[in-house]
């Protein structure tokens, strides 16, 4: 990551519109190589070119690359970008470094369906299980992460107007009843839910499926289109809510958009793939310090490094220990972690949203 | 299921139309009646395999499958419940055999698309459990004599190690399964588990039989379940509560396992396996509770 020269701003606007190329182009490459790096030694290269003359592929490399390689390269790009432009959009709207996509209630919504699915899931009638089967616990997950952020922005919502204030304080009472809830659930689960509940809670792309490309894909897709569009509202609301609406921006129609495009596509993000942590806080942090914090190119710049990176870390995930394979969550927060802290040693001053 | 598979008709029809070089593929190669290449998952999956002698066709074990030693050197495709799909297929097996339970479902449903046969052999805690593990087993890798002979020979010695376990006990002892005691807390085995089950084949009896499965018991429900005997799982030196601690923690020190200071550990995949070495089992923890 080269670093920016603090004091020629100008400078930073013109490099964040090349970054939108370079990491256009970054994010291809790491695609590309995601589809010819796994345990197994199927090979990109010598599949198409078996393709390109007419050959046919062998069951295993069909396998491999159509039904595991590409949903879990398409999987990584939607959850990566989610995770980083909710983040983007989050630190934004509160006005704070610290926010991530989990401050809308996401994170702790969508872990207490979770877990009422993996620890209950048998008490439900079975048409119903029978129905929707592997999928209970992904739109357990959605429809948790998506009610609490419903009740959250219902309670600091007076008037017509939001308080972040109130929803920042709401959102940590209400995740701590859902941690309560789940503690609950958890007491009575057996230890094979409990280490289902503990993987999950570490995120893993491991069961991409094209089925859940499919369901997550559009949400996601069109609530990144949505928060992309947000840049202009996002920038005036850094000088604070009352200049914001002042300058001509409405403030409470870009609330509301911010508070359900996050937490639409976190939900779903949440929902395929687990609890994967630091995306959401790191990449806009380290797209700041390098490009500036114009809200305009930053999110489109979050979109493309967040998927970048999350499918670099699913490689890892896949190879490290082959065949088997580490949950996701582990990958990024221990290579993301001392990286971020030698970039905030390095521009301390930087990170003063 | 019916979603998943509606899923695929559409993307497939959408494949289809994408590209006709994509729906040209060939089936590829049909696997023949008795698999050579084998993936084992599940610890007593695999023990039975090498009971049955056959353990030159596996090619990859999971990591619960511990015994015996020498099944170390096989590449570890992760935790049953945890399977990654690429890291199954990366060791081409012709069958996938599962204990019960492997997952997840989604990573399951990959490698029956790949037209991997994968059989899931039971797990249930008894002795008939343990012979239909066998035969299932022995079923799959198109060794069904050899599997009824082992069937026999393991159901005659576990009855005869029940049996046993079960004469001459004027009074049974109670029996706590320790699972751990991270924090000063004991998490405790009640009934409808394998801890119950071996205690109870060993001529034993669950001091906890208030709860189903592994919970956390309470001090004063450990006092008012009095267990005469604490049986927990050897982990190596380093990963075990040390005797003393354990007997010191208020909510054992007042049971009577604690005055006579009766600790038993085992191997855990010994204990909790069900496989061929139950009987073993078996009479290990019933001379460990009856000493003399």
């Amino acid at each position: 990551m080269v670093l920016a020269d603090t004091y020629l701003p100008a400078d930073r606007v013109a490099r964040a519109r090349i970054a939108h190329f370079a990491f256009g182009l970054l994010l291809l490459v790491v695609g590309t190589i995601s589809l010819t790096v796994g345990a197994s030694d199927v090979a990109l290269g010598a599949a198409l070119w078996k393709l390109a003359i007419g050959d046919p592929l062998t069951r295993m490399e069909n396998t491999v690359l159509w039904d595991i390689r590409m949903p879990r390269l398409l999987l990584g790009l939607l959850v990566g970008a989610a995770l980083a432009v909710g983040g983007t959009v989050m630190q934004g709207l509160f006005r704070n470094p610290l926010a991530d996509p989990g401050l809308v209630g996401v994170g702790a919504g969508a872990g207490l369906g979770a877990i009422l699915v993996i620890v209950l899931g048998t008490l439900l009638p079975i048409w119903l299980t029978a129905s929707v089967g592997q999928f209970m616990v992904p739109i357990a997950a959605f429809l948790g992460g998506w009610a609490t952020t419903l009740i959250l922005y219902r309670v600091s919502t007076r008037s017509g107007r939001t308080s972040v204030a109130t929803m920042l304080l709401a959102g940590i009472a209400l995740g701590a009843l859902a941690g309560a809830l789940s503690g609950i659930l958890i007491y009575i689960a057996d230890d094979r839910q409990l280490r289902d509940l503990t993987f999950w809670g570490l995120g893993s792309l491991a069961g991409a499926t094209w089925a859940k490309v499919v369901a997550a894909g559009p949400i996601i897709a069109i609530a990144l289109v949505v928060a992309c569009g947000l840049g202009r509202g996002l920038n005036g609301l850094a000088l604070g809510e009352a200049t914001a609406a002042h300058i001509g921006i409405p403030v409470q129609r870009m609330k509301n958009a911010a508070i359900l495009t996050v937490a639409g596509a976190t939900g779903a993000a949440v929902a395929v793939s687990g609890g994967i942590g630091f995306i959401g806080i790191v990449v806009p942090h380290l797209l700041r310090i390098g490009t500036g914090p114009d809200h305009r190119p930053l999110l489109i710049n979050a979109a493309l490094l967040g998927a970048t990176l999350l499918i670099a870390a699913d490689m890892i995930a896949r190879v490290v220990i082959a065949p088997a394979e580490l949950p996701i969550g582990i990958v990024t927060a221990v290579l993301g972690a001392p990286v971020f802290l030698w970039i905030l040693l390095r521009r301390r001053a930087l990170v003063d949203l | 299921m019916n979603m998943s598979s509606r899923w695929m008709h559409v993307l497939y029809a959408a494949i289809c139309c994408a590209g006709a070089v994509w729906a040209s593929m060939p089936l590829g190669a049909e696997t023949g009646s008795s698999p050579q290449k084998i993936v084992s998952v599940g610890g007593s999956v695999t023990e039975v395999v090498y009971a049955l002698g056959e353990e030159h066709r596996l090619v990859a074990r999971d990591t619960t499958s511990t015994y015996p030693p020498e099944v170390s050197s096989l590449p570890d495709v992760g935790y049953m419940r945890r399977l990654s799909p690429e890291g199954v297929l990366s060791v081409a097996p012709e069958l996938i055999l599962a204990e019960e339970g492997a997952g997840p479902p989604e990573v399951i449903d990959i490698l029956k698309e790949a037209q991997v046969p994968f059989i899931e052999v039971p797990e249930p805690y008894s002795r008939e459990g343990i012979i239909a593990k066998i035969q299932a087993v022995g079923d799959a890798l198109g060794v069904a004599d050899k599997a009824r002979s082992l069937a026999e020979d393991v159901d005659a010695k576990l009855a005869a190690a029940e049996q046993n376990a079960k004469d001459d006990i004027r009074s049974p002892k109670r029996v706590l399964f320790v699972l751990s005691t991270e924090g000063g807390r004991v998490m405790a085995s009640g009934t409808e588990t394998g801890a119950d089950a071996i205690i109870q084949m060993s001529g034993g009896v669950n001091a906890a039989t208030g709860f189903e499965g592994y919970k956390l018991m309470s001090d004063e429900a450990i006092t008012v379940a009095a267990p005469d005997v604490i049986l927990m799982m050897d982990r190596g030196a380093n990963h075990d509560v040390a005797e003393d601690e354990l007997f010191a923690m208020p909510a054992v020190s007042t049971t009577p396992a604690a005055a006579e200071k009766a600790l038993v550990r085992m191997n855990g995949l010994l204990l909790l396996g069900f496989g061929p070495r139950t009987a073993e089992a078996v009479t290990a923890l019933n001379q460990a509770l009856y000493p003399d």
